[in-house]
């Protein structure tokens, strides 16, 4: 038995997350909430998200809940989704302001059409991509190298360690899109709507000690 | 390596059931909208689309269910459309579980709906449907409202660039002259659309052949591909379509 808490701070599709987790989960108890109590009770906390960096950090905040998430960062296995992942930087040219500075970096805009290879590369960066897996991680178990992953998003996060970059992707340069650090895996894909690999990667994190 | 043309299987869906026979051997219920996305999601599509088209507003809650259902099983990107109208009804899609809401007459008649729902859940849920035909003495694309019914004298590049600019993620291309003709997307449409637009584009409309597919990406320049009928009448594998586009040296996740 465990407690998963899926951090609801009114922003885009939690649900899914939760869903997703629920189904490979087999004694957990999966739930989400805006109660920085039940956060910080938790035995796994899944930090996900989507929206305007500004909105997100405004929604957290206006709940209470940026020290309950920086607090279970820093002692709990902890998931960090799309925003999720971002918000943990120290910085983002999206809102122009500070994040929750657990990460060292910055969250930059991919440019607007361009081109490789003669093809226009469109904004928000949108669909299934390979994730070269550059170190191993307890939560890469059992997926294949360079799988494809479903993004999507505008922004991604350049970590200025590179100890902590997991996996990267090209679009066309390569970005970092797996981050970790102790009891922290980030990833900038929704491994719940990446199929069979996503809910993979989201049952290693179940089962995950917060070890790497 | 890169990333890969999305294949998308739509859905019509009226009153919580899946339209149009589908031509599944292994299906109890081909009618059964979370036993057809299952199915689809195990052939290989990327992300699956819902069109409702219940007639009846009394009985437009019944997609809420069919979404909240298939997104509890079938985990994969869910696109819905069909009769969205408020940003309340985009937020009651998206609890529901859509991971995109596509707006089509509603953003003609009210383009700041498009701004609204993108700056409230972010662009990248946003999706907007544009259905054109060509028409008049210039030879352009008009949009038309309301099912393809209600010409609007919009130009559709145009109306496409409006749409990007006040905050729409992708665009949905349907080419009305050529829905269910089965000789192939507009291609000329969807490669203007493309080219103008720094936003993924979506074609519908037209598809018969698996060449067709291989056009629309490499003459089109889609970044997706919608179809229905050859994929619900089982005329067309997913996986045939996937293979062919590799074949031809496109990305596509296998």
């Amino acid at each position: 038995m465990g407690l998963i808490v899926v951090v609801d701070y009114g922003m885009g599709n939690i649900r899914s997350v939760a869903k997703a987790i629920a189904s490979v989960s087999k004694k957990e108890n999966v739930i989400v909430s805006d109660d920085p109590l039940k956060i910080a009770s938790a035995d796994r906390v899944v930090f996900p998200g989507q929206g305007g960096m500004s909105d997100c950090l405004r929604e957290l905040d206006s709940r209470g809940l940026r020290d309950a998430v920086i607090q279970a960062a820093q002692t709990k296995p902890f998931l960090g989704v799309c925003i999720g992942l971002q918000m943990l930087f120290d910085f983002s040219e999206e809102s122009g302001g500070p994040c929750l500075e657990v990460f060292r970096g910055r969250v930059a805009r991919f440019i607007d059409g361009a081109v490789s290879e003669g093809r226009k590369l469109k904004v928000p960066h949108m669909g299934w991509n390979n994730v070269q897996q550059v170190v191993y991680h307890p939560l890469w178990r059992g997926i294949p190298d360079n799988s494809r992953f479903y993004f999507v998003h505008s922004y991604f996060v350049k970590a200025e360690d590179e100890t902590i970059v997991f996996g990267i992707s090209k679009f066309p340069d390569k970005f970092h899109c797996a981050l970790g650090k102790k009891n922290i895996f980030a990833v900038q894909f929704h491994p719940e709507k990446s199929q069979s690999v996503g809910l993979k990667l989201l049952s290693n994190f179940v089962q995950w000690d917060g070890e790497v | 390596m890169g990333l890969a043309t999305r294949i998308i299987p739509c859905l019509d869906v009226n009153q919580g059931r899946v339209v149009k026979g589908v031509n599944f051997v292994n299906l109890r219920d081909a009618g059964d909208p979370v036993e057809t996305a299952k199915e689809y999601g195990d052939q290989g599509a990327d992300e699956l689309c819902f069109l409702d088209i219940t007639a009846s507003s009394d009985d437009r809650d019944i997609i809420l269910d069919v979404i909240e259902r298939v997104a509890e099983q079938v985990f994969i990107p869910l696109t819905v459309g069909g009769g969205v109208r408020k940003v309340e009804d985009i937020r009651r899609l998206l609890n529901a579980g859509a991971d995109k809401v596509s707006i089509n007459t509603a953003a003609i008649g009210n383009p700041d709906l498009v701004a609204a729902a993108s700056s409230r859940f972010g662009s990248q849920c946003i999706v907007v449907a544009i259905d054109a035909r060509k028409g008049g003495t210039d030879g352009l694309w008009q949009v038309f409202s309301h099912g393809g019914r209600k010409a609007t004298g919009i130009d559709a590049i145009n109306w496409g660039q409006t749409m990007q600019e006040v905050g729409a993620g992708e665009i949905l291309l349907t080419s009305m002259d050529r829905d269910g003709t089965k000789i192939g997307f507009d291609l000329a449409l969807t490669s203007k659309m493309s080219q103008k637009l720094n936003i993924p584009i979506i074609a519908s409309g037209g598809v018969g052949s698996v060449q067709d597919f291989i056009d629309g990406v490499k003459i089109g320049k889609a970044d997706g591909l919608l179809a229905a009928s050859v994929f619900h009448y089982g005329e067309i594998k997913i996986a045939e379509v996937k293979r062919s586009l590799f074949a031809s040296g496109i990305e596509v996740r296998l």
